[in-house]
């Protein structure tokens, strides 16, 4: 208990100090979280809404694999991207081991899955919905996709902060292929898994406040923006 | 001027799902003016029937032959749902959408869209989301958006069922005033005084045959078949 108390106090002091520190990995982990989830729903999105409109005789595999794939193990995820970034592997000569990029690229193999599958649900139900309108005005196959998405962007958008959420908190992947290298790819998780290590738990816990305050801001904000709540109606 | 995407040949259709026969075969052609019903018991086959006309069925025997091909058949005809399919825009976005479909500019679309609403008394709900205005309203939001891209032909598929006196007799007003400008309208109903008041021509439908088609008064008043007698007298029809 006393840990967590001590862990808030110096969350406030490190926040309320401006730390440098802190801003610093606060803000990498914000760059390559929301880097790995815009590119995440750019494929996850308009997959999930094509895997809805589409039929076809593998549907039912594709489902069952995309679902499964929802529980990838993050640590797998790291050291496939690990073993492809390697200066031995296939894309080592992009030197991009222990950088932030291969960090957006573990996290987007990650989220992907969880964004096209909550997306798959969604319109799914908008497309039982819809279906016999499109079809009867005779709407093409990618204004139907294009349909299912405008229409249903209130839940994509949930399905977007489920991959966010995800990311953010991850820790396993981009610690194999980021490394936690001081001023260069230390982001908030592997900065508590660090200082856990070291057994400084109360800076550990200042950190995950602060990781938690910066999640919940980054969903508000977003809801804030897409008034959610005002045209909750719709 | 326009060709005409009438007459349709409806030559023998059948429909079959899960190794049922569920209607057919019919014959019937669609030519002229006009308003018809289609008229029948519950489980008559009239919404399939009309749905197969449409082209939302697959027609298992049989053929459909419009009188062009299918792009401009499918651009030139229309349908009204039962329970009226409303999208998660405001009224003024659910009627522009076909017009958007077909790449029209969105502020013109909208404006067309506008005046569509108008016509149908839709004026004070415009910028509403759809999912919330009234059952008569959101009817009158499904015509005005069937009739929005001009149809030759307007499928409905009992577009007053559940709706009260008043927002059903502003529903038949505005059918009537699209038939006098031209439109062929098919519609499904079994309301015997909805046939008689719109009604130019009835097919009456049972057991997923067609039983009788003619014109409105001779069918009504002198009846040829047991069926369509009970029917009309209110017997059940088993």
């Amino acid at each position: 208990m006393n840990d967590i108390l001590l862990g808030l106090e110096q969350a406030a002091r490190l926040i309320v100090g401006l730390d440098p520190e802190l801003f610093e990995i606060s803000a990498l982990s914000l760059q390559v979280s929301l880097t790995a989830t815009v590119i995440a729903s750019a494929i996850g999105l308009p997959f999930g809404a094509w895997l809805a409109v589409n039929r076809f005789k593998a549907r039912r595999v594709a489902i069952a694999v995309l679902n499964a794939l929802m529980g990838l193990p993050p640590v797998v995820v790291g050291l496939f991207v690990y073993v492809l970034f390697s200066r031995a592997g296939p894309f080592g000569v992009f030197g991009l081991l222990f950088t932030p990029t291969a960090m957006v690229v573990a996290q987007v193999i990650i989220i992907t899955p969880i964004i096209a599958s909550i997306s798959h649900q969604a319109m799914r139900e908008l497309w039982a919905d819809y279906h016999d309108l499109l079809i009867s005005l005779n709407a093409s196959r990618l204004q139907r996709i294009k349909t299912l998405l405008w229409d249903g962007r209130r839940a994509l958008m949930t399905a977007s902060l489920a991959g966010f959420g995800r990311a953010i908190g991850e820790v396993g992947a981009i610690m194999i292929v980021g490394g936690n290298i001081d001023h260069a790819t230390r982001v908030l998780t592997t900065a508590i898994a660090l200082e856990t290590g070291k057994g400084a738990f109360a800076m550990a816990l200042a950190l995950g406040f602060v990781l938690i305050a910066l999640a919940i801001t980054v969903n508000l904000c977003v809801h804030f923006l897409s008034r959610t709540e005002r045209s909750g109606r719709w | 001027m326009v060709a005409s995407i009438l007459p349709l040949m409806v030559d023998e259709i059948t429909l079959r799902r899960g190794g049922r026969a569920i209607l057919g075969p019919i014959s019937w052609v669609l030519d002229g003016e006009g308003i018809t019903v289609v008229m029948g018991p519950n489980g008559a086959g009239k919404t399939s029937f009309l749905r197969a006309l449409h082209g939302l069925e697959r027609i298992t025997h049989g053929q459909l032959r419009w009188a062009a091909t299918p792009e401009v058949v499918r651009a030139r005809q229309a349908f009204v749902f039962q329970a009226p399919v409303l999208m998660r825009r405001s009224v003024v976005e659910c009627i522009a959408y076909p017009l958007l479909l077909d790449g029209m500019a969105r502020g013109e679309a909208r404006l067309r869209a506008a005046e569509a609403a108008i016509d149908v008394g839709l004026g004070h709900v415009l910028n509403q989301p759809a999912r919330v205005i009234s059952g008569g309203e959101r009817q009158k939001l499904a015509l005005a958006r069937a009739m929005v891209r001009r149809p030759e032909v307007l499928f409905l598929d009992e577009p007053c069922a559940n709706l009260d006196g008043h927002s059903t007799r502003e529903i038949e007003t505005i059918l009537l005033g699209a038939r006098d400008k031209g439109t062929r309208i098919v519609l499904s109903t079994h309301d015997l005084g909805q046939a008689r008041r719109l009604a130019d021509g009835i097919l009456f439908l049972h057991a997923g045959r067609l039983v009788e088609a003619g014109p409105k008064a001779a069918l009504l008043q002198a009846p040829s078949t047991t069926e369509m007698k009970s029917y009309i007298n209110g017997d059940l029809l088993l």
